[in-house]
């Protein structure tokens, strides 16, 4: 299957994370969520966090989709723990601008990792809802 | 196709291939296998050169001016109204109305004939399986009047539950609104027996026709219906036009839609008066040349078989269904008897995005997703599916890379 992009776009990382998600599943003291959904093709991620002391000590997500949107929000989860708010903004933003072509990814970066995905840009937004879900959540400061 | 599959359904698929110059095209150096036919059918040269010869020989506006070229694109203009009417078998061009695309009829529909008649509690029924064009014009009516929807039920084979329909018409019913053919299920609906069933009730009955349109023959007297809607790009011609069918009573009866010119008699500075129909729903200038387009594909369609051309659309779609089960872990929505050329499915542990885009890379063209048609994804408990939809210019050598192509994706993600 290595027509026109499509390993780059489902790279082993992704398929795996797609197969076997990690950090799915409630957070019941979440101190802060944020979801979202596609309203192209209906997929949905909520991501939960508990932040103490300014730092985020314990993340999980609960989605339905596609390989891309599900992987993206696990590696993103997966990501967060230990991460201070500021680098939390910075991790959310520098995936948005790599995402949508602003910024080249950084070497080895999440970002970079799904970066396959600007060669099929209807599927940007799969890779986005994870981004905006936890952006959401790290808006809804208490 | 080879020659005893031409024979078997006496339709020579090779040469009505040949009449659509996109199918020869390729997709990432791979043969086009375009099954997106229910979302957009592709055009034939029938209907491209019709529309390219009215820009460069008869082009104006019309109804207003009195020069030579606006005649004439009146006369065209005028003559697809008439090309609309026999399609559909209606008593009289001015029972049809031209509008920007199906969508808006129904918009049309539930502005002018039924928001007028709508107190709090007043209900509309439709079905489990419309699309959200024939769903979200009755949630304006639920938001802003008070009216309430009435969901009929589909079983789980995707058959309408007629009894259940039945049960849902009473003394508040103000319109009964069914698909005549599901876009995700396939399935055609028993029209007749909705329409006889509403007007038992003194309840008029609208058609969803933009699947059945090119799928199976529509004769608005012999179901009666009250209300029939279908859009060109669906049956091989132009988008940004409709058709919206309706029996007269009910259009000299019905208000204005849009405000504009065109749709009136007298317009004066604290009063006006309007046109009759069905000039009087339509405001401004209308799509012209894509009503040339929509004649060009009436006629496509009238001079080729129709049976045979069915006979072929359900024999690719046996075969289809036929492979698919024949296939591990592929579930089909949708298996009404008689349904029309259309396959719904998902592939365990794929979801259904993931495989548009792989077998897309192959040069095969699905939709993937909710398929305007939100409820019926819940009433099937999923998020989204594939579908395969057929044309007349599919074959069986294309359903073959089609379910070839699934199957390697779904060895991909496995």
């Amino acid at each position: 299957m290595n027509a026109a992009g499509l390993d780059d776009l489902y790279r082993e990382a992704i398929l795996d994370h797609g197969r076997n998600p990690r950090c799915v599943g409630k957070l019941d003291d979440a101190t802060h969520t944020g979801c979202d959904a596609n309203r192209l093709c209906g997929d949905a991620v909520t991501i939960r966090l508990r932040i103490a002391d300014g730092r985020i000590d314990a993340a999980r997500f609960e989605g339905e989709g596609c390989a891309i949107s599900q992987a993206s929000a696990s590696m993103l989860t997966e990501a967060l723990v230990g991460m201070n708010l500021d680098d939390a903004h910075a991790h959310a933003s520098s995936m948005r601008a790599a995402l949508e072509g602003r910024q080249a990814p950084a070497g080895g970066s999440l970002a970079a990792l799904l970066s396959g995905v600007r060669a099929f840009p209807e599927r940007i937004s799969c890779a986005l809802l994870s981004v905006h879900a936890l952006e959401r959540a790290l808006g809804a400061a208490p | 196709m080879n020659a005893a599959q031409t024979a078997r359904t006496g339709f020579d698929v090779a040469a009505m291939r040949r009449e659509f110059p996109i199918l020869s095209r390729e997709v990432y150096g791979k043969k086009l296998v375009y099954l997106d036919n229910a979302a957009s059918a592709q055009k034939p040269r029938a209907v491209i050169d019709a529309m390219r010869q009215f820009l460069e020989t008869d082009y104006a506006n019309v109804h207003r001016g009195v020069h030579f070229l606006s005649s004439r694109a009146t006369d065209h203009y005028e003559a697809a109204r008439e090309a609309a009417r026999r399609f559909l078998n209606a008593p009289a061009a001015d029972n049809i109305i031209l509008t920007h695309g199906g969508t808006e009829a129904f918009n049309l529909v539930a502005s002018s004939f039924t928001s007028p008649m709508i107190a709090p509690g007043d209900e509309i029924v439709i079905s489990e399986m419309e699309h959200h064009a024939n769903i979200v014009p009755w949630h304006f009516l639920r938001e802003r009047q008070g009216a309430v929807i009435r969901w009929a039920r589909i079983g789980d084979d995707g058959v309408l539950d007629l009894d259940h329909l039945q049960s849902l018409i009473g003394p508040r019913t103000k319109l009964v609104a069914i698909t005549h053919m599901s876009n995700v299920l396939g399935t055609i609906t028993p029209a007749r027996v909705i329409a006889d069933m509403a007007h038992a009730r003194g309840v008029p009955v609208l058609f969803d026709g933009c699947q059945a349109a090119v799928h199976a023959r529509v004769d608005v007297q012999a179901i009666d219906a009250d209300f029939y809607i279908f859009c060109g790009h669906k049956i091989y011609g132009p988008t940004g036009i409709g058709v919206l069918y309706a029996k007269p009573h009910f259009l000299s009866a019905m208000r204005p839609y849009q405000g504009g010119g065109e749709m009136i008699r007298e317009v004066g500075f604290d009063a006006v008066t309007y046109g009759d129909a069905p000039h009087r729903f339509e405001a401004g200038t209308p799509p012209i040349m894509e009503a040339v387009g929509l004649a060009a594909a009436i006629r496509f369609l009238e001079g080729i078989d129709h049976a045979a051309v069915h006979a072929h659309e359900q024999a690719l779609l046996a075969h289809a269904t036929r492979r698919l089960r024949a296939a591990n872990g592929i579930r089909i929505f949708g298996e009404a008897p008689g349904k029309g050329a259309i396959i719904a499915f998902d592939v365990k542990g794929v979801h259904p995005h993931d495989l548009a885009t792989v077998i897309d890379r192959e040069g095969v063209a699905i939709r993937a997703g909710h398929h305007c048609a939100h409820p019926l994804m819940k009433r099937l408990g999923v998020t989204a599916t594939g579908r395969a939809s057929f044309a007349l210019y599919n074959t069986m050598e294309e359903v073959d890379v089609f379910v070839a192509a699934l199957q390697r994706a779904r060895e991909f993600f496995q």
